[in-house]
């Protein structure tokens, strides 16, 4: 066995692991969707319309509410959809589920990636100046500011922005006054832009918080560790040793906490994008939820919870290619 | 050099902070009444002397709302909180003393709960239960269990290596019998910080699906319905209506993270130092 | 000429919570006295857990952040202040440390040794410094965890005597190693000395270090119990301490014998001697007296009320 066979070895066993899990996640969301007392016809057409409806429209609303097929049939067929590539469609949007979360993840995906990525570079930055000062004054300020953000919900932080950037200082557009369906061709680049910036600002600076109290950790750990001790007995400084020792032996850990970030990160666009009435995936996920609309939430569940699974399967694969020990040791085996 | 005594402190730190937050749940409950109430010939008020945190456009008074809205937030987080400790504490354990399949399988579900973001399971499970009250209980006091458990297990696997309990194993005391005479005590500091750390995320939680209608409902003077109420009232420039039940409740999660903060060094055996 | 090292009562505590509020200072060394001289190799001679690493970390000012130093160090005749402490270690004042864990993972060998200096003398001194304990240069492009606990070591002595030092401080140099390698690195110590380093060899070892030592230091309890000259222990008559005697008569070419009972954890002895419990001359004076000085004696030091003579044993 080669080493570039173990490695495959190892993907080939996470992926399939991965596979399972994302079934369960399916059979979890669906099963608790169609547990709802929630009745979506009265949430969506409205206790008075159905008052002056006649039986044959009710009768005909809740097929295609699926409303009059037994869970289990339901979840199976949407299986064999899912299967060969086929979401359903989504009973709000009249669209394809895949094509909706297509459009509205392509628009989520800048924000999310632009958060994903300030927040690791400036959380691992923050926790490594923490660790390496630790219990001087930089390290309390970080502590501090890490400790407020995530005490601190995220709509909230979000709300707080839009009213001193958008309502005080009038810098930035109010999300609220954009119409939620409008025409995608003719909003600009620069607008789209204008109106990402506050989102993804509200995300990165919420997932610093994490990343930067985690590596602050890692950072004390290794400056306590018996290799630190010894650079300082060789006349090494402490800001040094964290760059030349620090930096490498967190950067291990800091790989699993940045993918695990994933989750927040997802997590808290659906917040910021309610806020900011930002047309992505998560404001898409409490519109399908708000309606019942099984077949999208099913879908979005199902797209985000292996967007987490593919980024902790990222993580240890890069956590071989990066440590030695594995790399070199799965050379000699 | 002699530095004060850091033990004593963090206990009247501990005490202090238990105590605040304990006035703010009896003071919230009591003004449930004044955060219902409605007086149009006073709408919209900035904050004063006479309106500490202003009035909103049916005149009713934020600080009122907030009080209350803080109280039922805190009460909310007890109880999700200690579902949710319970249900780790139950499963760590099974997990950890049944071993073979049965652990497989709960970790499986760790790993699948994880798998799904947080909000987006608070939610799913708030709709399984109709949303309101018991939705917002449920959905958080079910997504919040999972590291407390593996904290559990990997406690309660260690545990069951340790000479003591080997011993106790070959003199033939049953399996229930260790678990409540032996692990049981050992658990309890590190359960206890777990939970006490569960508050703030089951409070950030309910407050956000609240806000984003799978809570309770929007009649109730919760935090995350009252900010989103004052999502429409930004643009007019009624900033109280934001700024200061939000300020409130961080201010809540921040005494919470604080106590579970102070009560793990308190326990933790390696603070011996310092 | 003043000595390298001068050390004067030097006392090291830590300060600790005890069940609940109270909080205490925990001695792990307590008037500890030594000198070195250039060209000497002084060993520190203790049981594991007497503190004796935290003696080498004391002297680089390396000591946690809850550990506190009292007494007087004096390098080269000046006091070791921290600052000029910190300024000396890795040039003029190294450490050979224990093992393989002293150096970083995630790091290739050559790059640790040059402390991360890339110019071709630095590249030429650090070949030459592994040369010169027989380690190929192909070692440099290894990470530590693909070395051999031997090859450890030897890396470990090359990076620490990279930079001519005057003063080595070595912290159990040979533990995990067989007799053969255990002695070609005390050799190597020994070949520092006599170009005129001084060397500290902290250990547990005393069969190891009388190898090499010209002056041993006993530690007990966290205590210098004992000062004595490398020769002294050629006989169990030289010594002066009933504790050393014991040492000496453990040794297996002098019968093995063993000492019965355990020694203290240090600073659990408020009053009296610390070996008392398993002193065989222990008198009622030994448990007493508050505090039994170190006193000079017969060319070498002792803390005993009733120190051995020669004649007697």
């Amino acid at each position: 066995m080669g080493r570039l066979g173990h490695r495959l070895r190892f993907a080939g066993k996470k992926l399939l692991r991965m596979v399972l899990l994302l079934f369960g996640v399916s059979a979890v969301t669906f099963a608790l969707m169609a547990a709802s007392p929630l009745d979506p016809l009265q949430t969506n057409v409205g206790q008075a319309a159905l008052g002056s409806m006649s039986p044959e429209q009710i009768a005909q609303l809740e097929a295609y509410w699926g409303m009059d097929v037994p869970p289990l049939e339901r979840y199976l067929s949407w299986l064999i959809g899912a299967l060969h590539g086929d979401f359903g469609t989504s009973l709000l949007y009249r669209q394809p589920v895949l094509t909706v979360i297509g459009q509205r993840l392509r628009s989520s995906l800048w924000l999310m990636l632009t958060a994903w990525i300030l927040s690791g570079v400036l959380g691992l930055a923050l926790g490594i100046t923490a660790g390496a000062c630790r219990d001087r004054w930089p390290d309390k300020l970080i502590r501090g500011y890490c400790f407020t953000i995530s005490s601190t919900p995220a709509f909230w932080l979000a709300l707080l922005l839009l009213m001193i950037f958008s309502v005080w200082l009038g810098w930035l557009p109010i999300g609220l006054s954009i119409p939620i369906g409008m025409d995608a061709a003719s909003v600009t680049l620069l607008d789209r832009l204008r109106h990402a910036i506050l989102p993804a600002l509200t995300l990165s600076i919420t997932g610093v918080a994490n990343i930067a109290l985690h590596t602050r950790e890692k950072t004390i750990d290794v400056m306590e560790s018996d290799y630190a001790l010894f650079a300082r007995a060789r006349g090494e400084r402490p800001l040094a040793i964290a760059v030349r020792h620090g930096l490498w032996n967190v950067a291990l850990p800091a790989i699993t906490l940045q993918f695990a970030s994933i989750s927040e990160i997802v997590g808290g666009s659906v917040l910021v994008e309610q806020v900011f009435s930002y047309p992505g995936l998560g404001q898409a996920a409490v519109t399908a939820g708000l309606g019942s609309d099984l077949p999208l939430l099913l879908g979005i569940t199902v797209v985000t919870a292996a967007l987490v699974f593919a980024g902790n399967l990222a993580a240890d694969l890069l956590y071989g290619a990066v440590d030695p020990k594995i790399r070199r040791g799965a050379a000699r085996s | 050099m002699r530095t004060s005594n850091r033990r004593r402190s963090t206990l009247s730190f501990l005490l202090a902070a238990a105590a605040a937050l304990a006035v703010v749940t009896v003071v919230g409950i009591l003004l449930t009444e004044t955060a219902m109430e409605t007086d149009f010939s006073r709408t919209g008020l900035p904050p004063s002397l006479d309106a500490l945190f202003g009035t909103d456009w049916m005149g009713r008074d934020m600080f009122a709302r907030t009080l209350s809205g803080l109280s039922l937030s805190i009460r909310i987080g007890l109880l999700t909180a200690a579902i949710s400790a319970a249900v780790a504490l139950a499963l760590g354990i099974v997990s950890a003393v049944c071993g073979g399949l049965v652990d497989a399988a709960i970790s499986w579900c760790i790993d699948l709960v994880m798998g799904i973001p947080h909000i987006l399971l608070v939610m799913l499970i708030s709709i399984a239960c109709g949303r309101g009250f018991t939705g917002v209980v449920m959905g958080v006091a079910l997504s919040h269990w999972t590291s407390l458990a593996r904290v559990v297990r990997g406690e309660v696997i260690q545990l069951r290596q340790a000479p003591y309990i080997l011993t106790a194993q070959k003199l033939g005391v049953s399996r229930a019998g260790i678990v409540r005479r032996h692990l049981l005590p050992h658990l309890l500091p590190q359960f206890l910080t777990g939970l006490v750390l569960l508050f703030p995320h089951a409070i950030l939680h309910e407050a956000s699906v609240t806000f984003l209608g799978f809570g309770l409902s929007s009649e109730r003077p919760a935090i995350g319905a009252i900010l989103s109420e004052s999502m429409r009232y930004l643009t007019t420039g009624k900033w109280w209506l934001a700024l200061f039940p939000g300020l409130s409740l961080v201010l809540v999660v921040m005494l919470f993270a604080l106590l579970g903060d102070r009560l793990r060094r308190l326990l933790d055996p390696a603070s011996v130092h310092g | 000429m003043p000595p390298i090292l001068e050390i004067r009562d030097l006392s090291i505590h830590f300060v600790q919570y005890e069940r609940g509020f109270r909080r205490r200072r925990l001695p792990v060394i307590r008037d500890l006295s030594l000198t070195i001289q250039p060209g000497q190799v002084v060993a520190v001679v203790g049981a594991s857990g007497s503190g004796k690493s935290l003696l080498a970390h004391g002297i680089l000012d390396l000591l946690p952040y809850n550990g506190q130093m009292e007494g007087s160090i004096l390098y080269q005749g000046e006091p070791l202040s921290p600052r000029r402490a910190e300024q000396l270690r890795g040039d003029e004042i190294v450490l050979i440390p224990q093992g393989v864990t002293y150096l970083d993972p995630l790091m290739k060998v050559g790059d640790q040794i040059r402390r991360g200096r890339k110019d071709p003398d630095s590249r030429a001194r650090c070949t030459a410094a592994l040369q010169r304990y027989g380690v190929g240069p192909e070692v440099e492009a290894l990470y530590p965890f693909e070395l051999s606990g031997g090859m450890a070591r030897r890396v470990l002595i090359a990076s620490a005597v990279v930079d001519r030092p005057k003063l080595i401080i070595t912290d159990e140099p040979t533990p995990g190693l067989d007799a053969k390698a255990a002695g070609r690195i005390l050799g190597h110590l020994r070949e520092l000395a006599e170009e005129g380093a001084g060397v500290l060899l902290v250990t547990h070892d005393l069969e190891l270090a009388l190898t090499i030592a010209h002056r041993v230091t006993v530690f007990y309890a966290g205590e210098t119990i004992e000062e004595a000259a490398a020769q002294d222990f050629s006989s169990s008559a030289g010594l002066r301490h009933p504790f050393t005697r014991a040492l000496w008569r453990a040794m297996p070419q002098h019968g093995f014998h063993p000492l019965s009972g355990a020694q203290p954890y240090p600073g659990t002895v408020d009053t009296g001697c610390p070996f008392a419990g398993q002193c065989s001359r222990c008198r009622p004076d030994c448990v007493q007296t508050q505090r039994i000085p170190l006193r000079p004696w017969r060319g070498g030091a002792v803390r005993c009320l009733f120190p051995e003579e020669e004649a007697s044993s």
